[in-house]
């Protein structure tokens, strides 16, 4: 074709071989399949098709209006008033009915038009070439050079290689930043807030909790004392949030002959009253669904299900580690109180974990 | 008209005088329920009903829970359940069980009111155990924004954050909240049916069972303000609704730019 107006040589005038490389030298290529055949409108061929082409076009730029102008409604006419969460919704609702319609109408019926009006022959483009002619080159690179002497950025040594010093140091604030992801947590996640002799309480009231107010069957939700008094300060909320979610446990009292205890945790449990840790050992949830009857502990978020009545060995579901079991005891007063903190760390494991 | 109503409903001094009567309300009714609790302790119930009560047990109960209610292999003994969990098992159609599955599912009710009384009465005279809620205790209002702190704590995890219900392990499930009674729910939180853990009095207070309640009840009347709440199931459901019917919808749209007219 014009291949040889633009200095391209077709493979079969070129003066050398060209290799076929690796591709594969298609025997049977498709035949090229040409253009559609044209088929005609309904809109071409009947005046009353295109009339109400037409017609359907302007409708729907007029929804488009109508739906504009009902958003301008909405905003002033929806009253919103404070608290009144009923009222937001409907204005901001209607407002954004309105402007989504008013910018549909106008596009459903650009491409309308488009299809059903604008001409619809079907044409085919040769692809341009994107090398630039020789003249454009030259051109090119005589505005360069021009650049580089005007400019004197090969002979101001100085100022090319202070420049050079800039470009390399900008971006090392963008990297500086990433020491926000630490620093490293310590010991941490290693302890939580439990230590010898602090009452359980009811989570959220604070209150201490009487052994013998924990009968068979029942589920307490538990805090250590001195937790809520934290979520108490605007000031100490936050380390609350922090400690409370190392520190939640399940307050459990089952038949005491269904135990199944190890020696070394005989006197963790008092009187089949017994606590365990509620952070799921899998990825952090709160296992906290108790069944009764099963004594299995289930946690929504993968569904690891948990012994209570076994240590909390885990039964089913992804969790490898059992649930960390506090050790506890009461008081002289017959409070409930932890005997130490939980002897391993709790929740997911993390990288310097022991096993 | 409807505005000016409105806006008096937001003066601050309509909000103090609320609260107050609302203080007042519960403080006193409060007294009353735990006062009309501790009474129960004589039982509410005749002799008359206790007698009618020991023949329906047996004519209906018996083969399971054994004929002094001792319990068998098949049903657990019914020594200190209380008036509350004959109530609660028997008016939602669980009791009598039909076939042992995994769970005891809400079934039509068996039995006429005054049997479910004389049921209760006779398991009552048993040994003592959680009575049934007073009417005083039961038209009482509470505070639904706290009773919705203490149900996402004790409660949430398996019967949904507004009680819509969830999944438990092997079949078994936390059912939905939307249609319980506030006599039910009371009778479940302080029985512990099935695999429901018990919140006895010591556990969730009094005053916290009426929050819960009342929040319980709260939620359902609320209206939804995000729209539609797809059975508030959470992000599942949204998930499967905004596949199908958003991305379907982008992909009809997408097949109408392509297609010529005709
Ligand atoms: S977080 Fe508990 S199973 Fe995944």
């Amino acid at each position: 074709m014009s291949d040889k107006k633009n200095g391209l040589v077709k493979p079969e005038d070129a003066e050398f071989d060209y290799s076929a490389g690796l591709a594969k030298v298609d025997a049977d290529k498709f035949a090229d399949p040409g253009i559609e055949p044209h088929r005609v409108r309904m809109t071409d061929k009947s005046v009353k098709h295109e009339k109400a082409a037409a017609r359907q076009v302007a409708g729907l730029f007029l929804f488009s209006i109508a739906s504009s102008i009902f958003a301008i409604w909405a905003y002033f006419g929806i009253k919103v008033y404070s608290f009144d969460l009923n009222s937001i919704r409907s204005n901001v609702l209607f407002l954004g009915l309105g402007i989504a319609f008013g910018m549909l109408g106008i596009g459903i019926g650009a491409v309308h038009w488009a299809k059903t009006l604008m001409p619809d022959a079907e044409v085919s483009e040769a692809r341009h070439q994107t090398r630039g002619s020789e003249e454009t080159r030259a051109a090119a690179i005589e505005v360069i050079n021009l650049a580089n002497e005007e400019s004197g950025f090969s002979r101001r040594k100085l100022i090319r290689r202070s420049l050079y010093g800039a470009l390399a140091l900008f971006p090392i604030p963008g990297l500086v930043i990433f020491r926000d992801l630490g620093p490293n947590p310590g010991d941490s996640l290693k302890h939580t807030m439990w230590a010898p002799g602090l009452k359980l309480m009811r989570d959220p009231s604070g209150t201490p909790i009487k052994a013998t107010d924990v009968q068979v069957g029942t589920v307490f939700h538990v805090i250590p004392e001195g937790l809520a008094e934290l979520g108490q300060s605007e000031a100490t909320y936050d380390e609350m949030i922090a400690q409370k979610s190392k520190a939640a446990v399940l307050l459990v009292r089952v038949d005491p002959a269904i135990l199944m205890e190890a020696p070394e945790r005989k006197d963790w449990s008092y009187q089949g009253i017994v606590a365990y840790s509620k952070i799921c050992t899998h990825v952090g949830c709160p296992v906290a669904l108790y069944e009764q009857q099963t004594h299995h502990l289930l946690c929504p978020c993968h569904q690891s299900t948990f012994d209570l009545a076994d240590a909390c060995k885990v039964i089913f579901g992804p969790a490898s580690r059992p649930l960390p079991q506090l050790p506890i005891t009461v008081d002289k007063d017959g409070y409930l109180i932890a005997r130490s903190d939980f002897t391993e760390p709790v929740g997911p494991s993390f990288w310097d974990r022991k096993a | 008209m409807k505005q000016n109503l409105k806006n008096a409903r937001r003066s601050p001094w309509s909000a103090i005088a609320v609260i107050l009567a609302g203080l007042i309300l519960t403080g006193s009714g409060f007294a009353a329920a735990t006062a009309s609790t501790s009474a129960a302790s004589e039982s509410p119930y005749t002799a008359g009903q206790v007698e009618q009560g020991h023949k329906l047990f047996l004519s209906n109960c018996a083969s399971c829970h054994g004929k002094n209610a001792e319990g068998t292999a098949n049903g657990p003994s019914l020594y200190g359940v209380g008036a509350a969990s004959v109530l609660f098992q028997v008016e939602t159609g669980r009791m009598p069980g039909a076939i042992s599955g995994p769970q005891l599912e809400v079934k039509p009710v068996q039995f006429k009111q005054p049997e479910i009384d004389a049921m209760a009465a006779w398991v009552a005279s048993l040994a003592p155990g959680p009575a049934a809620p007073t009417a005083a205790y039961l038209a009482q209002k509470g505070d639904a924004s706290r009773g919705g702190q203490i149900f996402r704590i004790n409660c949430a995890m398996c019967h949904n954050a507004v009680g819509a219900g969830g999944a438990l392990t092997g079949g078994k499930y936390a059912p939905a909240l939307t249609n319980t009674s506030a006599a039910h729910i009371y009778e479940a939180m302080i029985t512990g049916p099935q695999n429901m853990p018990v919140f006895s009095n010591s556990d969730l207070t009094l005053a916290d069972k009426t929050d819960i309640i009342t929040y319980l009840q709260a939620v359902q009347t609320n209206p939804s303000i995000g729209g539609f709440d797809l059975g508030n199931l959470g992000p599942v459901v949204e998930g499967l609704f905004m596949w199908i019917f958003m991305l379907g919808g982008l992909v009809l749209i997408t097949m109408w730019l392509g297609a010529k007219s005709n």
